[in-house]
C-alpha cells in the first residue's frame, strides 16, 4: 500500500497567543512551533499499518507551510516515514483551507496513495476541513474523527469507528480513501534515537507551484474566497463571586442565584 | 443572483434534530438583514425525507427542499453532498447553514468543496454585512476569536449548538422536490451501522447544563453524586481528562482540548482544577460555576460563581436545594 500523511506545524498548546499590532494576525514572537498533536496519531496509525502488513507499503509525509515545516516532516521521518514532501511557495501564502486543500490534492494525486490520514484537525485554526476537502478533490471516501480502523487483509475496504452524538458510527469505504484522525486511535510513538539521526539525512522533496497543474490565481491568498477582518481577544468575564458559608447555605445561595441572577435554571 | 439562505435539516433517528430550529433562528437574523428567504434543505431516502418533512414544514421558512434518493438511506458524504448540491442549485441560495454537529462537520466541508463555497466552521456569530456572511470564530483552542467575511459565490457556515434561541412553530412551508442523480461509483464509502452508546441524554455537545467531575471524585462511583445532581438538572455529566485517564469516566465524557468542546448555558465544574486544556472546552459557557476546595484553583478564575469546600459535602447539598426549588415552583 502507499499511504500519505498531512502533517502540520502548528503553535504548542502552551503558547501564550497575542494579536499581531495590525490586529490580523498573530504575533508569532514566542511561539514553539510542535506537529499537530493529531497528526502524531496518523503517522503513529501509518506506521502501525505498514508494520502490520509486512509488505512493500510505503509513509510519505506531506507538509505545506513555510520553512518550519521541515521540522514536523524531520519529526515524522524520524518517527519511521519513509518520504518526506515539503510543499512550499510564496504564491501558497495566505490561503485559505480550500486553496490549501488545492494545492495538497495535486500534490498528492500523483502519488496514487490508498490511503491518505490526516488529523482531526489542526489547532491553530481548528477548521477541520482541510482534509475532507482534498478528499472531495480526490473522489475518495472520508471518514472523520475516526478513534479505530481496520483494514481489509485484501487491502481493499477501510473500516472506522467516528464517535456521533449518542453512538459510534462505522463507516465502510472502498480504498483509495482518507481519514482523519482522533485522540484514542493509538498511542504515537516518540523518535528513536537512530530514527532521529537517519532523518537528519533524509532529503526531503520540495514542491512548488510550478510542479503542479494549478495557476497562481486558484491558491494562496489569490485563491481565497475568505479574508481575515480580524482577532479579538475574548471578552472578559466578569469577576466571579464566591458564595460563603457552611455547604448547606452555600449550596441554597447558588441555586437562588442561578434561578434569579443568573436565570439559568 | 443567488439570493436567500438554505438551512441544512438534520436528521437523527427518524426527527429533525433540534440544532435546525437554531439554524433557522439564525438564518432569520441574516434575512432581517437583507440575505433573502429561508428555507430548509432534507437529505435522505423517501422514509428519513418524509418522517422529518412535517417539522420542517412547521418552522417558519418559506420552502422546503427535499432531496430524496434510495442511495441515502444511510449516511454517506459523497452521495449527501450531491444531493445537498442539487438543493443548493434547486433553492439558487447564498448561505447555506450547517450545525456544527458531527454530521455538519463531516457533510459541510465536503459540500463546500464540491459547490466551490467558502466554508467557516463552528462559528459561534454571524452577521449580514455588505452582501455577504460575516463571522466569528473561536481559533487557537479558544484562546482568540477570529473575525472573517466571505466573498464567494455560495457562502457556507457550520453553528455551535446552544448561540441561538430555537425559533418557534408557525409555519407552512411549501415543498419543493428536489431531482437527485447518482451514479455508481459515486458513493465509496457510507455509514454501515451506528452503535450506540448514550443513555438517551443529550450529549455533552448539545447540553445546556452539564456538571463535570475531576481527578477529585476519586471512584466511578462517586461520579453518582454528579449523577443525581444532573438529574435534578436536567444536565448531562462531563469529566477531566484526569478523570478520564484515571477510568472513573469514559473517553466520550471527556471535555476539554482532547475531548469535547461544548457550549451549555450553565456548566459545573466540581473538583477541576481549571487548566488550560479542560478550560478551552467549556469556557464559551454562559455561566460557570466551580466547586473546590482549593480557593487558589485557576478554575476560580474564569468562573461565575465559586464555592469553596468539599465537594462530597456541597454537590449533595446543591442536589438537595435544586429539588426544593422544583417541590417548590410546582
Ligand atoms: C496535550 C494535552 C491535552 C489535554 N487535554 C485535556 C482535555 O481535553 N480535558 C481535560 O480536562 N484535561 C486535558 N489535559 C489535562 C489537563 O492539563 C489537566 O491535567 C486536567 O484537566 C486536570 O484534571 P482535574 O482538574 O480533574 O485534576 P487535578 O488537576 O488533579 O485537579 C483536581 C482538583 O480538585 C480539587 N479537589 C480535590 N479534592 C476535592 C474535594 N474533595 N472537594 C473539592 N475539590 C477537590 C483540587 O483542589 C484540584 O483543584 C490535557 C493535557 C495535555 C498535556
Ligand atoms: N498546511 C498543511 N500541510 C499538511 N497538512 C495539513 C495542512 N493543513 C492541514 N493539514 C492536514 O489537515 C488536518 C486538518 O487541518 P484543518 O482542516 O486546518 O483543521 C491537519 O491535522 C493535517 O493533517
Amino acid at each position: 500500500m502507499k499511504i500519505v500523511v498531512l502533517v502540520k506545524s502548528v503553535p504548542d498548546t502552551e503558547s501564550k497567543i497575542k494579536i499581531g499590532a495590525d490586529g490580523t494576525s498573530i504575533d508569532p514572537q514566542g511561539l514553539k512551533f510542535i506537529m499537530n498533536p493529531y497528526d502524531e496519531f496518523a503517522v503513529e496509525e501509518g506506521l502501525r499499518i505498514k508494520e502490520r502488513l509486512k509488505d512493500d507499503t510505503t509513509v510519505v509525509a506531506v507538509s505545506m507551510g513555510p520553512e518550519r515545516a521541515v521540522e514536523v516532516l524531520r519529526t515524522a521521518l524520524a518517527m519511521g516515514a519513509d518520504d518526506a514532501i515539503h510543499v512550499s511557495d510564496p504564491a501558497f501564502e495566505g490561503g485559505d483551507a480550500q486553496a490549501n486543500a488545492r494545492v495538497l490534492a495535486e500534490v498528492i494525486r500523483p502519488l496514487s496513495p490508498d490511503l491518505i490520514l490526516g488529523g482531526k484537525q489542526a489547532i491553530d485554526y481548528d477548521a477541520a476541513q482541510v482534509c475532507p476537502a482534498i478528499a472531495e478533490y480526490l473522489g475518495m471516501p472520508q471518514a472523520l474523527i475516526v478513534s479505530e480502523l481496520k483494514i481489509s487483509d485484501d487491502k481493499k475496504v477501510a473500516t472506522a469507528r467516528r464517535r456521533v452524538e449518542g453512538g459510534d458510527e462505522m463507516v465502510e469505504m472502498t480504498l483509495p480513501a482518507l481519514v482523519t484522525c482522533e485522540k484514542g486511535l493509538n498511542e504515537p510513538r516518540y523518535a528513536s534515537l537512530p530514527g532521529i539521526m537517519k532523518a537528519k539525512k533524509k532529503e526531503i522533496k520540495k514542491v512548488g507551484l510550478a510542479d503542479l497543474p494549478l495557476k497562481a490565481e486558484s491558491v494562496g491568498a489569490a485563491g481565497s474566497k475568505t479574508k481575515v477582518v480580524k482577532y479579538h481577544n475574548l471578552p472578559e468575564r466578569p469577576p466571579v463571586k464566591m458564595i460563603a458559608g457552611d455547604a448547606a447555605a452555600q449550596a441554597a445561595e447558588l441555586v437562588r442565584l442561578l434561578r434569579e441572577e443568573a436565570k439559568v435554571i | 443572483m443567488a439570493n436567500g439562505i438554505l438551512v441544512y435539516g438534520e436528521v437523527r433517528d427518524g426527527s429533525l434534530k433540534a440544532i435546525t430550529k437554531e439554524l433557522v433562528a439564525a438564518a432569520a437574523h441574516l434575512s432581517q438583514a437583507g440575505a433573502g428567504p429561508v428555507s430548509i434543505a432534507l437529505v435522505g431516502d423517501a422514509a428519513t425525507v418524509d418522517a422529518a418533512l412535517p417539522a420542517a414544514r412547521a418552522l417558519p421558512v418559506a420552502t422546503v427542499y427535499a432531496a430524496r434518493h434510495a442511495e441515502l438511506a444511510s449516511y454517506s458524504s459523497q452521495g449527501y453532498a450531491i444531493a445537498l448540491q442539487a438543493a443548493i442549485k434547486a433553492s439558487d441560495a447564498k448561505v447555506v447553514l450547517f450545525g456544527a454537529t458531527a454530521l455538519g462537520r463531516d457533510l459541510s466541508a465536503r459540500a463546500a468543496a464540491r459547490c466551490d463555497a467558502s466554508l467557516f466552521t463552528d462559528c459561534t456569530e454571524l452577521v449580514w454585512s455588505g452582501g455577504n456572511l460575516r463571522v466569528k470564530r473561536p481559533v487557537y483552542s479558544g484562546k482568540v476569536i477570529l473575525e472573517l467575511e466571505s466573498t464567494a459565490g455560495v457562502q457556507m457556515a457550520s453553528i455551535r449548538p446552544n448561540i441561538f434561541a430555537p425559533a418557534g412553530a408557525g409555519g407552512s412551508a411549501e415543498v419543493a422536490e428536489v431531482a437527485v442523480t447518482i451514479a455508481d461509483g459515486d458513493i465509496r464509502g457510507r455509514v454501515k451501522e451506528i452503535v450506540r452508546t448514550s443513555t438517551g441524554k443529550k450529549d455533552l455537545t448539545e447540553a445546556e447544563i452539564i456538571v463535570s467531575g475531576g481527578r477529585s471524585l476519586k471512584s466511578p462511583d462517586n461520579f453518582k453524586i454528579l449523577d443525581e445532581m444532573a438529574e435534578a438538572l436536567g444536565a448531562t455529566v462531563g469529566a477531566s481528562r484526569a478523570a478520564v485517564d484515571a477510568g472513573y469516566a469514559p473517553h466520550s465524557m471527556q471535555v476539554g482540548q482532547t475531548g469535547k468542546v461544548v457550549n451549555p448555558k450553565l456548566y459545573f465544574a466540581v473538583g477541576i482544577s481549571g487548566a488550560i486544556q479542560h478550560l478551552v472546552g467549556m469556557r464559551t459557557s454562559k455561566v460557570i460555576v466551580a466547586v473546590n476546595k482549593d480557593e487558589n484553583a485557576p478554575i476560580f478564575q474564569k468562573a461565575d460563581y465559586g464555592l469553596v469546600g468539599d465537594l462530597f459535602e456541597i454537590v449533595p447539598k446543591i442536589t438537595e436545594a435544586l429539588k426544593k426549588l422544583h417541590a417548590s415552583s410546582h
